[in-house]
């Protein structure tokens, strides 16, 4: 039996699993109009590459990637593009979002699958690339593109990877079903993983006890692999990546960095379950599993929904009762979010789709001033201090923000759910995080218009020091002599303006010109090395993140000068 | 707001009908020790509370059924009314009340926004004004001579409105004044010689019962999870530790036991009710322990050394001054982060 650390903070909300549970994994009809997102991961959104009138093939690819943590999107289904333009988003800012708009044909015809017939003959790079040709970006969530998760650049070896199917939000079953019904299609996947990083990483499943069936399942499916499967005690958000990499292995995730960056890969076992699908079966990501739940469903069960299922065809599905209906939620019921409406498609990280009734959930009631009970503080798991945040968050002081950590804040909403005075209080995290997010743009803009005028400055100064050395060594050269002058060849206006028209024709910039762009270049690249430096040194006393990033800095601008210096000597040589 | 309505059903107005709740078995043990002085006290101030409240809510604008029904004015005035000596002239209560409720609570801005407890400030003001009536508290019933009693209802209205005389006799030293007054007497002497201590069970006469009534009550809240164990613990802890220090063998330069300070004055009450408003204390794990112990440190020293026979009230002002800045440096290492973020740092250069 593994160690398990205990996590900080946690609450013990009534899990309301069971209601979604009874029935299995159900496909539902094949909606008219699929609407697929071109923005379902996160990076930035994909550009469209098919038109609209064009038809589209099951699995053929629609939106490709735009830019870096980009995940391609794929058809759902066969049919015709009807549609790419704005549409609503089930999204945290409500902002609507570029969907392609399919009207399906009914005859689910697929494009080529490259399946595969032993994936172990492949090597690391090649499986990765299925992986991301796959379109495959965190289904728990986050949606941060799994091939980049997989290919951490410049990073420690990757020692243990984590697959996280603890699923603690209350309702939320979607990962639950998939571990009893498809075990062993997600072992094939882990076993994937293993085989990408070389067999030697540590495989852990990390599992909440409240799940028996799924663990037996698990247990059944892996019984012959090195995998460990760990049991959690149940509590609300053990499922946070931070929170299971530290009750898993006991390390804390320093704030900021990625797990990778301490040798761990964390997982989510339905991204798990879409890489076998991926690899083995050539299947891009285009449905996965998501609970429909809440009081005002006739059935309460899980979907194998089709990536770009308006929301509303599920509720139909599973007979929701409009007139009983409180609030339509995506995501569970402590972390999840109001949707502004039930025309929102379902996507690649869309994993629950309450429907609670009336009497499920209150009405919110109105919000009393904050107590500082600080109760908030006690269930935190980043122990934070809510109530300091909160009040800082209300005058709109960032400094004070940054300064309680509000960027380390997982946004969990434990807080929410305990305090006595039905303060929203994550609501007002979001907006500080926002604000602080605007404001550093604007401020990081502006530095960088100063470094560049800086630097503009500098280099001036640098070529107008060189010029007059030049004259003074000319004239210290030309003074001694004494000697008549030498004839200065004159020039005809012909041959001069031969010469600019020989200069036009041949685009190609002269040696010494490139010599001279280089030089440019390198003085640059130092003077960008020296302020980096000098930055560095000052933050002596800054956090060790902060300074870590400046060091990163250093080094980058290390290299590029390196690099430029390199390519000086071969232009030089050469 | 985009968060669900998914919450734990605990709820502010929740929290202060536990905490009026838990008052009653001090208040009840008061009212048996000191007659219907007592619930006149806290029937005065909960009309007085209620009353400043709402038109401070009104003068501010606010809604005022909503604010009132929270029950934190009425949390204030019963500590009050507990609080302040029974038979007290009216106007005393009603200025207290008042000071209270407009200076301490709706002047900073309302609920959850005071530095102070606002109890405390009222009690705090009319000690120092009125020294004389504040510090004329009764006998307690178990000394009264056969036959004699706490001034009845009538009597005792009369006496609150009208201001007349108390009946000599019925007045009494508390046992902190008479431990304070003992002038070169040896713990022991003083303790065969004054009734306050010779017919107590185990502490001082009447103030005993007192004390166990409001620590039965902060078990109750203790338990039902209204507050954590740290600052009352602490305050409790550090307050005996200092007596037991100070307590040099019983002999002429002690200032009394651990079980005495304990159980004597306002100990329990302040540990219970006073100490764990979290308006206006530490509000980190570790900044309530600092909080607790500060205070218990601050009670014993006014107690010994001070003016006044018990300064709870002053303990607890002084420490709620002293709250931010405590959880400004008591705060808990940020998850993730290898060291503490804490304290005053400069204003980072733009």
């Amino acid at each position: 039996m593994s160690r398990i650390w205990e996590t900080p903070g946690g609450i013990y909300p009534p899990a309301n699993k069971r209601q979604s549970l009874s029935l299995p994994i159900d496909y539902p009809q094949l909606p008219e109009r699929l609407v697929v997102p071109l923005d379902q991961h996160a990076g930035r959104p994909c550009r469209a590459c098919v038109e609209v009138g064009q038809q589209v093939l099951k699995g053929e690819l629609i939106g490709v990637v735009d830019g870096a943590l980009g995940a391609a999107v794929h058809a759902p289904s066969s049919g015709t593009v009807t549609a790419i333009e704005p549409r609503p988003a089930g999204r945290l800012s409500g902002r609507p979002a570029r969907c392609i708009e399919i009207a399906t044909d009914g005859l689910e015809r697929w494009t080529r699958r490259p399946c595969v017939a032993d994936y172990r003959q492949m090597s690391a790079p090649q499986l990765v690339d299925r992986i991301a040709q796959s379109g495959i970006a965190g289904m728990g969530g986050g949606g941060f593109p799994t091939a980049a998760k997989l290919t951490p650049n410049g990073l420690p070896p990757i020692a243990t990877i984590i697959v996280n199917a603890t699923e603690c939000e209350p309702y939320v079953t979607a990962d639950e079903s998939l571990m009893r019904e498809r075990a062993c299609e997600i072992i094939q996947g882990i076993d994937i993983l293993a085989h990408i990083h070389g067999n030697r990483a540590r495989l852990v499943i990390g599992i909440e006890q409240s799940k028996p069936e799924a663990l037996a399942a698990l247990r059944a499916a892996c019984a012959k692999s090195a995998m460990e499967i760990v049991e959690i005690p149940r509590k609300y958000p053990s499922g946070g990546e931070r929170q299971l990499i530290y009750a898993l292995t006991g390390k804390e995730l320093p704030s900021g960095d990625i797990p990778a960056n301490i040798g761990v890969i964390c997982i989510n076992v339905a991204t798990v379950y879409a890489i076998k699908r991926a690899v083995i079966d050539g299947e891009p990501l285009i449905s996965r599993v998501v609970t429909v739940t809440g009081g005002a469903c006739a059935t309460q069960r899980n979907y194998q929904a089709l990536i770009g299922t308006p929301i509303k065809h599920l509720l139909r599905h599973s007979g929701v009762n409009n007139n009983r209906l409180n609030q339509l939620i995506m995501g569970g019921s402590i972390s999840g979010f109001k949707l502004p409406s039930d025309e929102v498609p379902v996507v690649k990280t869309s994993y629950c789709i309450l429907a609670p009734d009336i009497d499920e959930f209150a009405p919110a009631p109105p919000e009393r001033a904050c107590i500082r009970c600080g109760r908030c503080a006690e269930v935190c798991p980043a122990s934070l201090l809510p109530q300091q945040l909160l009040w800082h968050a209300k005058a709109a002081n960032h400094q004070q923000l940054e300064e309680h950590n509000l960027v380390d804040c997982i946004e969990c909403s434990a807080c929410n759910y305990v305090c006595p005075s039905h303060i929203p209080l994550v609501d007002y995290y979001r907006a500080g995080k926002v604000h602080i997010d605007a404001a550093r743009q604007v401020k990081s803009n502006a530095a960088q218009a100063r470094q560049r005028f800086e630097f503009r400055q500098l280099r001036l100064a640098r070529l107008e020091r060189e010029q007059s050395q030049r004259r003074a060594a000319r004239r210290s050269a030309a003074v001694p002599s004494n000697a008549p002058r030498a004839p200065v060849a004159r020039l005809s206006s012909a041959d001069i303006i031969a010469a600019a028209q020989n200069r036009a024709a041949s685009k190609q910039p002269t040696v010494e010109q490139t010599l001279d762009k280089l030089q440019r270049n390198i003085s640059t690249l130092q003077n960008r090395l020296e302020l980096a430096e000098q930055r560095l040194v000052a933050a002596s006393d800054d956090p060790l993140n902060k300074q870590n990033s400046l060091r990163a800095a250093v080094e980058g601008a290390r290299q590029k000068l390196q690099r430029a210096e390199q390519r000086l000597t071969e232009q030089a040589h050469g | 707001m985009m968060s669900p309505a998914a919450r734990s059903g605990q709820s502010t107005e929740n929290i202060m009908h536990w905490v009026l709740l838990a008052t009653l078995p001090g208040g009840l043990a008061l009212t048996w020790q000191f007659g219907w002085g007592v619930p006149i006290n806290v029937l005065l101030c909960s009309l007085c509370a209620l009353a400043c409240e709402a038109m401070a809510l009104r003068l501010r604008g606010r809604p005022v059924g909503f604010h009132l029904r929270d029950c934190s004015a009425l949390v204030t005035a019963i500590f009050l009314g507990l609080a302040l000596p029974p038979l007290v002239p009216w106007w005393v209560v009603a200025i207290a009340c008042s000071c209270s409720i407009i200076i301490a609570k709706q002047l900073y801005g309302g609920l959850g926004n005071n530095p102070c407890n606002p109890a405390m400030v009222g009690y705090a003001t009319v000690l120092l004004c009125f020294p004389e009536q504040m510090s004329r508290w009764l006998t307690p019933q178990t000394l009264l001579p056969e036959g004699l009693y706490q001034p009845g209802l009538w009597q005792s209205i009369h006496l609150v409105i009208g201001g007349g005389d108390l009946i000599d006799g019925i007045t009494g030293a508390t046992p902190l004044e008479v431990l304070k007054h003992k002038t070169g007497l040896m713990i022991e002497q003083v303790y065969a010689s004054e009734p306050i201590f010779n017919r107590a069970s185990w502490a001082g006469a009447g103030w005993e019962w007192v004390n166990l009534g409001f620590l039965a009550g902060g078990l109750l809240l203790l338990r039902k999870g209204i507050f954590s164990w740290h600052a009352p613990l602490m305050m409790l802890v550090s307050l005996s530790l200092m007596a037991l220090f100070y307590w040099d063998a019983g002999s002429s330069a002690s200032h009394g036991s651990p079980l005495f300070h304990l159980f004597s004055g306002a100990s329990m009450m302040g540990a219970f009710f006073i100490l764990t408003d979290p308006v206006s204390s530490a509000t980190s794990i570790r900044g309530k322990l600092i909080y607790g112990a500060m205070i218990g440190v601050l009670v014993f020293s006014i107690r010994s050394w001070g003016d006044y026979p018990d300064a709870l009230a002053f303990a607890i002002l002084l420490a709620n001054f002293a709250a931010p800045t405590i959880d400004r440096y008591a705060a808990p290492r940020t998850f993730g982060h290898s060291a503490k973020r804490n304290g005053v740092r400069p204003e980072e250069d733009q």
